[in-house]
C-alpha cells in the first residue's frame, strides 16, 4: 500500500477481541444476574426496581462495549449508539411528562 | 476495476495492483471501509428495534403505576426459578455467539461450527424454558382474552401453590383484579416478542451452521457472523431488560 496518506479512508483496523475479554464478560454477566436476584429477595422497599434496572444498566453496558465490540469500534458506530439512546430515553421521557401531568387513569 | 481511481491519480494506482480480497465489493476502497459500513448499516437496524422494544417497556411503565395492586399481584404467579435459568441459559448463548465471532476471525472452522452449534441449542433451551412458563399460564387460566380466569386474585387462597410463596397478597376488589389481564397481555407481548426473535435468530443459526460446515466465514470475511453476533446479543439486551421488570421488582410490594 504505497498510496499517500491523504486518501486512505478513516477506517481502523479490524480489532479482534481476546477470548479471555469474552469469559470475564461473561462471568460478570451471571455474577450480575446472582446478585439481582438475590437483592429481590430482600425488600428494600422503593429501591427494588432502581437497583434492579441499574444492575441490568450495567449488564447492558457490558455487552455492548464488549461482546457488542463498539469500545473497539469507529466513532460513528460509537456516536450512533450513543444517539440512539438518547433518542429513546427522550422518546419515554416526553411520553411520560404527558402521562404524569395529567388525569390519565385516574378514572 | 476502479477506473475512478485511476484517472485520478493514475501513477499510483498503477504502483499498487489490487491486491485486496475477493469479498470487497468495488464501491469500498478498503475493505475496513466496507466492514465499517455494514457494521453501521446493522446498528441502524438494531436502533429501529430498540425504538421497538422501547414502546413496549414504556406501555409496561406506565401501565404498572396505574394497575400497582394488579401487577404486583399479578408478577407474583411468575416463577423466579425458571426466569433466572433462562437468563443465565441466554448470557451463555451470547457467550459461545461471541466464541464464535472469535474463531471466525482467526479462520477456525471447526471451532466456529462447535460455537454456533452450541449457540443454536442454548438458544432452543431458552425456548424450552419459555414453553414450560407459558403452558402453566395456559393450565391456570392466564391467557389473556382466550383464556383468563381471575380467580387467583379475587381469591388468593384458590391458588395454593402461589398462595404459599407469597402469603401476604390480598384479594383484590373485582375492578382492579381484572386489570391483571394486562398485566399478562404485557407479559405475552413482550416475551413472544422476544421469542420470535430468538426464533428468527435460531433459523439463522441453522443457516449459518450448514455454511459454516462448507467453510464459509472462516476465509477472512467476517460481516455475515459479525452482525449476526451483534443481533444476538441485543435479544439479550432485551432479556436482561425483561427478566427484572417482570419477575423480580414486584416480589416485596
Amino acid at each position: 500500500m504505497n498510496e499517500p496518506a491523504s486518501h486512505e479512508p478513516e477506517n481502523q483496523e479490524h480489532h479482534i477481541v481476546s477470548p479471555r475479554i469474552y469469559l470475564a464478560v461473561g462471568a460478570a454477566l451471571l455474577v450480575g444476574t446472582g446478585l439481582t436476584v438475590a437483592v429481590s429477595f430482600i425488600d428494600l422497599g422503593v429501591f427494588n426496581p432502581i437497583i434492579a434496572l441499574a444492575i441490568a444498566v450495567v449488564k447492558a453496558t457490558l455487552v455492548v462495549l464488549f461482546f457488542m465490540h463498539v469500545k473497539y469500534s469507529t466513532k460513528l458506530t460509537k456516536l450512533t449508539v450513543i444517539s440512539g439512546i438518547f433518542v429513546f430515553l427522550a422518546l419515554i421521557g416526553m411520553t411520560l411528562s404527558d402521562y404524569i401531568s395529567r388525569a390519565w387513569g385516574r378514572w | 476495476m476502479s477506473d475512478s481511481h485511476a484517472v485520478a491519480h493514475g501513477s499510483v494506482a498503477e504502483a499498487h495492483p489490487h491486491e485486496h480480497p475477493s469479498y470487497q465489493r468495488h464501491h469500498f476502497e478498503t475493505i475496513e471501509q466496507q466492514f465499517d459500513t455494514t457494521n453501521f448499516a446493522m446498528w441502524l437496524f438494531l436502533l429501529t428495534e430498540v425504538m421497538f422494544f422501547g414502546g413496549l417497556f414504556t406501555a409496561y411503565l406506565i401501565m404498572r403505576n396505574w394497575y400497582y395492586p394488579a401487577f404486583v399481584e399479578a408478577s407474583h404467579q411468575l416463577n423466579v426459578g425458571w426466569g433466572t435459568a433462562n437468563t443465565a441459559v441466554l448470557i451463555t448463548s451470547s457467550f459461545t455467539m461471541a466464541m464464535g465471532v472469535w474463531n471466525a476471525e482467526l479462520r477456525r472452522k471447526g471451532g466456529l461450527v462447535l460455537c454456533l452449534v452450541l449457540t443454536f441449542i442454548l438458544g432452543l433451551a431458552f425456548l424450552g424454558i419459555k414453553t414450560i412458563e407459558y403452558h402453566e399460564k395456559w393450565e391456570k387460566h392466564h391467557i389473556p382474552g382466550i383464556r383468563y380466569s381471575e380467580s387467583s386474585f379475587l381469591n388468593p387462597a384458590s391458588d395454593p401453590e402461589v398462595h404459599k410463596s407469597y402469603p401476604d397478597d390480598k384479594p383484590l376488589a373485582p375492578d382492579m383484579a381484572a386489570h391483571t389481564e394486562m398485566y399478562f397481555f404485557l407479559y405475552f407481548a413482550m416475551t413472544g416478542m422476544h421469542a420470535l426473535h430468538m426464533i428468527i435468530g435460531i433459523a439463522i443459526l441453522s443457516f449459518m451452521i450448514f455454511r459454516a460446515r462448507a467453510g464459509a466465514y472462516t476465509t477472512g470475511h467476517v460481516t455475515y457472523v459479525e452482525n449476526f453476533g451483534l443481533y444476538w446479543h441485543f435479544v439479550d439486551i432485551v432479556w436482561i431488560f425483561l427478566f427484572p421488570l417482570l419477575y423480580l421488582i414486584s416480589r416485596h410490594q
